[in-house]
Order: structure tokens, then C-alpha cells, then sequence
């Protein structure tokens, strides 16, 4: 390979980490993505209820535009894990993340989505959904409460907002 | 006053008089176009600010905010779900028709371009002015069912396939009472030209000589674009989402323009036929359609997000044991309103 043929090639790769062409799109629709996040319908267990409370009228997840819970995969953008996970259940868990067209993320709500909770030690438990989807964010509780649940949508939009940042510092500011 | 009243007429004889001769083919083609485009705008526009509505009202009915952090309170909530749904994969099952699978959704926002486009919204203001427009409309509505039956059909997957053979089964049992409903209005006009009708109501709206076909319509129309309380074509809980399981993106998003374009339409036939569509004292005559066109749209929001979606079976009965022998009733007492009125007034 020649030195110009090189040099061009290294050129158009700067180029493209530039990403001149479509880096205003993406912001764009990165934008409406943070904005419009739909959840599929996936309570498991009793953090369910708590995901039911956050869309009722108290605390409202639809002033953010969340509320639109899809019951078929294929129209939804993310995935709340709502509750404990069995051994049993993984599978189908996971063909509803795989029926899920990109871009998608899944939010491990509660203890035993996290990391099995008060029944890690259990023979039939899935400590931890991230062992089979990968997980963009963990939320504490048991159950968390919708508060919780709603701060966890926000860190996502946050996140889905700011592709490059790595970790997410945005606490208590 | 009257300028403003024909604002749009103007505008159009504007631009016809820019052509050398204003009645020639390249005219008629321009404008054409025109309303053409006029009416897509209609469609999406309305779709755009009616999800937003539907999701304010939903929070009104449920002593909820709706949508209010995206711009200002809220409104630009809509435009970032069109973009994402544009941004989405786009998947096709394996399994699927692919060619029947495909076209369904462009079927299903093509009809209300279709059906929208004879609607007279001012005098003189009906993008195409059919003689049959009632009957027009009420036929392209139709193909509507094949278009879900299409989608469940090509999808491949057991529940679109169930629900698009309810959508069959209850879109063409709601058919009938809904072409029922409307024959008492056109035998006081005896026309089918929906300009005609609007004329008609010169001195008073239909909806007071037929209170009972207005019921019936609302109803019937109400079922027939498949909403709450009629919802069984896409019931989550049962069907999980009907004939759209398999639908992703913007194709999704084209069978949702088509419902709420749908809605559109029904109301707007709703408001042409029975509440007088242009003719109101004071403001302009298109500002009056689509005021009644908006409240109808808000009663059918009301009613989707008050009332529980109801059973199968209570749904065939409905129409078939409970619409249909009212709107026949209402045709013949119709009938013989028109009877007397000839004997007394010596017509």
C-alpha cells in the first residue's frame, strides 16, 4: 500500500469517528428517544405494583411522556424488569428483550432484578437479570418506590442523551 | 367578514387566474395537486395534535397532568415519538407475507386521503365535489376492513390473525346500522351530494329531525374506527395488540395516522351530516366546521377513556339485535314524517 493511498484512509477515519454526516441527527433523534421511552408490559412480581402506582394519577409517570405501556415487544423501547426473576422465567424474558427492535434498553427495577434480593440464596432464583439482558439501569428497593422508578427513567434519558459519557454523576445537583 | 368567510376560495381563484386560460387542464391538474396535498397535511396535523389531546384528556379523565415536560405544556410531546418511531428497526417476521404485510399500512392511511377529500369544509370548499360523495365516502370507508384483515393475516402470528377476524366480523356488522343511520337525512335532502345536505340544514340542523340516527351514527362510527368501548380488534389484554403485534416503527406508525385520520373522517361526516357542517352565524364558515368536528373528536375521547371495553358477544348483539332494528325504525319513521308533512303542506 502506497503512502497516499494510506494517508487517505487515515484521514477518512478521523472523518467518521467525527461522524460529520449524521452527528445532528443523532442528536436529534437522540433527543426524541430520551423523550419517548415506552415500556413494554413486564411486571413480574410485587415491584409491579409500584410501576402500576407510578402511572396512576399521584405520581404520574405521563408528564413525561412514559406512559404509553405497549403489551407487544415489537412497538416498545424499553424493558422494565418489575420483580423477581425465576430460573424459569429467564427464557421467555429474554425473548421478549430479543423481539425488541433497536435501539432498546432495560431497567432492573428492585432488589431481585439488581441481584436476587431476599431470595438470592434460592435454588430456582435468576440473582440478577443482567446475567441474561444487558442492564442500562439498576434501581434500589424493595420495591423501589415510583419515585425511585421515575428518577430511574430520568438517569435513561440522561444517558440516552449523552452516548459518550461513560458514568453518569448527576446526583443531588 | 365575507372575505375571511372565503378566504380559501380566493386563494384558489388566485392561483387558477395565474394560468393563462383558468378553466384548462393544466389548472385543474395544479389544483388538483393542491388540495391533495392540502388534505395529507389535514391527516398528519390532526393525527399529530390529536394524540397529544388524547393523551391530556386520558389525564383528564383520570385526574392525571397528561404529557407537560416536552415544550411548552407539553405539545412537543407528540413530535418526538414520530421521530423515535422513525428511528426505530424496522422487522419483518420471517414467517410473514412479506408483499401483504407491507402494503396493509398504506392501505389503512390511504383511505382517509380518499374519504377526507370529499367532505366540504366551507361553501363551495370540497376538494372534490361527487354528487355520490355520501355514498363515495361510505364505500372507500369499507376497504378499511380488508386492510386489517390483511395485516393480521400477513403477520403470521396467532393473535393478528385473531384480531383481524374480529376486526372483520365487527367492522362489517357496524357497517350496516351506519349506512342505515344516514338513509333517514338523505330521504329529507334526496341527495347524495354532501354539499347539498350541508345546505340542506339552512334553517335546521339535522340532528334535531334525527336525534336517533345521530345516536345511532355515533355509535356505529365509534365501532367502526375501533375504539374504546369497541376496542376488541386491538385488546391488549386478550389479542396483544391485534393485527399490529408484528408492526414496528413507522410502519406501526402509519396504522396509528390512519386511525386517528379515520377518526377524522368519521366525525367530520358526523358534523357535515347532522350538526350543519359549515353553517353557523358569526365566524367563518370553515372555523365552524372544525369546531364541531373538535367536539365530536372530544366526545369520542370522553367516551374511550370513561367507559370499560365491552364483550364480544354483547358487541354482536348490539348492532345486530339493538342498532339495526332502531335505525330500520327510524327509516320509517322517517318515512312517515315525510308523509305527512306532504299531506299537510299539500306538496
Amino acid at each position: 500500500m502506497d503512502v497516499r493511498l494510506e494517508r487517505q484512509l487515515r484521514e477518512d477515519e478521523t472523518l467518521l469517528e467525527k461522524n460529520i454526516l449524521v452527528t445532528n441527527i443523532d442528536k436529534l433523534l437522540n433527543w426524541a428517544r430520551g423523550h419517548s421511552f415506552w415500556p413494554v408490559t413486564f411486571g413480574l412480581a410485587c415491584c409491579a405494583i409500584e410501576m402500576m402506582a407510578t402511572g396512576g394519577p399521584r405520581y404520574d409517570i405521563s408528564r413525561f411522556g412514559y406512559e404509553v405501556f405497549r403489551a407487544s415487544p415489537r412497538q416498545a423501547d424499553v424493558m422494565i424488569v418489575a420483580g423477581t426473576c425465576t430460573r424459569k422465567m429467564a427464557p421467555l424474558l429474554r425473548r421478549i428483550y430479543d423481539q425488541m427492535p433497536e435501539p432498546k434498553w432495560v431497567i432492573a427495577m428492585g432488589s431481585c432484578a439488581n441481584a436476587g434480593g431476599p431470595f438470592v440464596d434460592s435454588y430456582s432464583m435468576m440473582a440478577g437479570v443482567d446475567k441474561i439482558v444487558p442492564v442500562d439501569v439498576y434501581i434500589p428497593g424493595c420495591p423501589p418506590r415510583p419515585e425511585s422508578l421515575i428518577y430511574g427513567l430520568l438517569q435513561l434519558q440522561y444517558k440516552v442523551s449523552n452516548p459518550a459519557k461513560v458514568r453518569l454523576m448527576r446526583h443531588g445537583k | 367578514m365575507q372575505t375571511l368567510n372565503n378566504l380559501f376560495l380566493i386563494i384558489a381563484h388566485f392561483i387558477r387566474s395565474l394560468f393563462a386560460d383558468p378553466q384548462s387542464v393544466w389548472a385543474n391538474l395544479t389544483m388538483d395537486v393542491i388540495n391533495f396535498i392540502i388534505v395529507v397535511v389535514i391527516i398528519v396535523l390532526a393525527a399529530l395534535i390529536l394524540i397529544l389531546l388524547e393523551r391530556k384528556v386520558a389525564g383528564w379523565t383520570s385526574m392525571r397532568t397528561g404529557p407537560n415536560r416536552l415544550g411548552p405544556r407539553g405539545w412537543f410531546q407528540t413530535i418526538a415519538d414520530a421521530l423515535k418511531l422513525m428511528g426505530k428497526e424496522d422487522v419483518t417476521p420471517a414467517g410473514a407475507d412479506k408483499i401483504i404485510f407491507k402494503i396493509a399500512p398504506m392501505i389503512i392511511f390511504s383511505l382517509p386521503m380518499m374519504t377526507l377529500a370529499v367532505i366540504p369544509y366551507g361553501n363551495h370548499m370540497a376538494p372534490i365535489d361527487l354528487d355520490l360523495g355520501i355514498f363515495y365516502f361510505l364505500a372507500v370507508s369499507a376497504i378499511s376492513t380488508l386492510a386489517f384483515l390483511m395485516a393480521g393475516w400477513g403477520s403470521n402470528n396467532k393473535y393478528s390473525l385473531l384480531g383481524g377476524m374480529r376486526a372483520v366480523a365487527q367492522m362489517i356488522s357496524y357497517e350496516i346500522p351506519l349506512l342505515f343511520s344516514l338513509l333517514g337525512v338523505i330521504m329529507i335532502t334526496q341527495s347524495f351530494n354532501l354539499g347539498d345536505i350541508v345546505k340542506a340544514q339552512h334553517t335546521i340542523p339535522f340532528i334535531v329531525l334525527q336525534p336517533l340516527a345521530f345516536v345511532i351514527y355515533i355509535i356505529a362510527g365509534i365501532a367502526e374506527v375501533n375504539r374504546a368501548p369497541f376496542d376488541l380488534v386491538e385488546a391488549d389484554q386478550e389479542v396483544v395488540a391485534g393485527p399490529f403485534t408484528e408492526y414496528t416503527g413507522l410502519r406501526w406508525g402509519l396504522f396509528f395516522l390512519g386511525e386517528y385520520g379515520n377518526m377524522t373522517a368519521v366525525s367530520a361526516l358526523a358534523a357535515t351530516v347532522f350538526l350543519g357542517g359549515w353553517q353557523g352565524p358569526f365566524l367563518p364558515g370553515w372555523v365552524w366546521f372544525w369546531m364541531k368536528v373538535g367536539v365530536i373528536i372530544f366526545f369520542m375521547m370522553w367516551v374511550r377513556w370513561t367507559f370499560p371495553r365491552i364483550r364480544v358477544d354483547h358487541l354482536m348483539h348490539l348492532a345486530w339485535k339493538v342498532l339495526l332494528p332502531l335505525s330500520i325504525l327510524n327509516i320509517f319513521l322517517t318515512g312517515l314524517g315525510i308523509f305527512i308533512y306532504r299531506l299537510v303542506m299539500g306538496g
